[in-house]
């Protein structure tokens, strides 16, 4: 038995097929993962995300705590309420989680990270906040958290929960989040479509996704969530990227901030580094030319450059194909064709730029 | 909970038989592994023609989520394959019993066939798997 969100009796009932991740007992689908992919392209879908580890970290010099722990620059962040995403590295430039982090005032930020990761990375915070001094980390496993994404997401949050909220969140840029009561409504989200991502208090979850459900919000399992983020081109944590890997690997690059140069984030040495030696490997997008699917851990060969392996691999449904991220030697170029190893057949595929698909679209 | 008509065969590795009054065999996979794989996606065929020998594979379905060779179930030759299911893989999930069907063969040995699982035997495989 794993750990159970504040929605899970109300998956059972809306009929999901319930899967370990991380720890959690969570839907993977709720009959058709590919009916649930297309509703959130198409119209909108709902996912409990509540299994995700929210934590509020306080304290007079916050804002100089996340400048030492992140790889990107929480300077950035002027205005109340906006987010960056960031990768959190170890001293060796390996990326401990990926994460989200809101600037809340000047002495709070709120982050949000993954669920399978939690042990580690609360270790990781908090021995760092120890050793800077002042900084108060406090996990709010209380909360629960809902995404709500596609084309019509937004005005079936208004219609579920209140006109109210079109003026409060309505005018939210993108990667924006602000408080409404206790609601906390973000435009992030991980599927490439509009939305938001609600956290509110655990009890008060139920009730919202049941407002949601009969808005017409269909609920949406992680197989369609992860489909949705590879077509988006968004990394997974443990697949695109980990600890062996740093995020100039790993297609990640627009998140390091590498100046100003006198910033002393962990992990600064070794992207330094290799940056100045060149970067080895790069993340890139596939397209299979031919019919099957792309696999996880697929090898890969590129004429020429050398080897690679495939990092997450699917199959599109917006796109009706297989695609895929690879880890594939710097040398490949978009255009190339590689040869996949799948299941002891040599598979053809293109190299292209990701994301696959943005706002419904087709990217190739 | 899973479907399992009692009036085909079964093997081990999920696919059903069906044996036709003209001595040939229709050969599908169960209602319980198109629960397991959920979505699918690909489907690929032994051509009219194949030989195909017991427990080794001889096509492919895929889902979203895994890949898994179909074994033939019995030593013969293929005699149609479902063309119909490589644009419309979805169909396998559907209707596993019907227009999912995979392919038609004529088995080598016909009394090859009393090695393979009743309702009863293949009922019982799926609930010990299950835990």
């Amino acid at each position: 038995m794993g750990n159970k969100t504040p929605l899970y009796d109300l998956h059972v009932k809306m009929g999901a097929k319930v899967v370990d991740f991380g720890g959690w007992d969570m839907p993977l689908h709720y009959g058709s993962q590919l009916e649930e992919h297309h509703k959130v392209r198409k119209d909108c879908g709902m996912f409990d995300v509540s299994h995700m580890n929210v934590v509020d970290v306080k304290g007079e010099h916050v804002r100089d705590f996340f400048r030492l722990l992140l790889a990107n620059d929480v300077a950035k962040l002027k205005t109340k309420g906006k987010a960056i995403y960031s990768c959190m590295l170890n001293s060796k430039g390996g990326v401990i989680d990926d994460l989200i982090v809101y600037y809340m005032d000047d002495q709070w930020f709120r982050v949000v990270m993954n669920a399978a990761t939690r042990d580690k990375d609360m270790a990781w915070v908090n021995s760092a906040a120890k050793e800077f001094g002042g900084i108060t980390v406090t996990p709010r496993n209380e909360l629960a958290m809902i995404a709500v994404q596609g084309p019509n997401a937004k005005e079936k949050v208004y219609q579920a929960l209140g006109e109210a909220l079109r003026a409060t969140a309505g005018s939210l840029k993108p990667f924006h989040a602000v408080m409404v009561g206790e609601l906390f409504i973000a435009t992030t989200g991980y599927t490439g479509e509009d939305g938001f991502e609600i956290i509110l208090p655990a009890k008060a979850a139920p009730f919202t996704w049941q407002m949601l459900s009969e808005a017409g919000v269909s609920p949406i399992g992680l197989g369609a969530r992860d489909t949705l983020r590879l077509e988006a081109g968004m990394n997974l944590y443990g697949s695109d990227m980990d600890e062996t890997t740093t995020p100039l690997e790993s297609g990640l690059a627009w998140t390091v901030a590498l100046e100003p140069a006198d910033r002393k984030f962990i992990g600064r040495e070794v992207l330094d580094k290799q940056k100045a030696q060149g970067i080895p490997r790069l993340l890139v997008g596939f397209v299979l030319e031919g019919k099957g699917v792309l696999r996880n851990h697929q090898k890969v060969q590129c004429a020429g450059a050398g080897a690679g392996e495939i990092t997450s691999g699917s199959f599109s449904p917006t796109l009706n194909q297989a695609v895929a991220l690879a880890r594939v030697p710097a040398a490949v170029k978009i255009g190339d064709r590689c040869t996949v190893d799948m299941r002891g057949k040599p598979a053809t595929v293109r190299v292209v730029k990701y994301p696959f698909v943005r706002n419904g679209k087709s990217c190739l | 909970m899973s479907n399992i008509p009692k009036d085909l065969k079964y093997t081990k590795s999920h696919e059903w038989l069906k044996l036709n009054s003209d001595g040939t065999v229709t050969v599908g996979i169960t209602h319980h592994a198109q629960d397991l794989m959920g979505d699918m996606v690909f489907v690929d065929l032994p051509p009219s023609g194949a030989k195909v020998t017991v427990g080794k594979e001889c096509g492919v379905v895929e889902s979203v989520k895994a890949a898994s060779d179909i074994y033939a179930p019995v030593n013969g030759e293929v005699v149609e394959a479902n063309s119909a299911l490589p644009d419309s893989p979805e169909t396998v999930n559907k209707d596993c019993y019907g227009a999912g069907w995979m392919f038609r063969m004529k088995p080598a040995n016909p009394a090859e066939l009393n090695g393979l699982l009743d309702a009863k035997a293949y009922e019982a495989l799926v609930a010990s798997e299950k835990h």
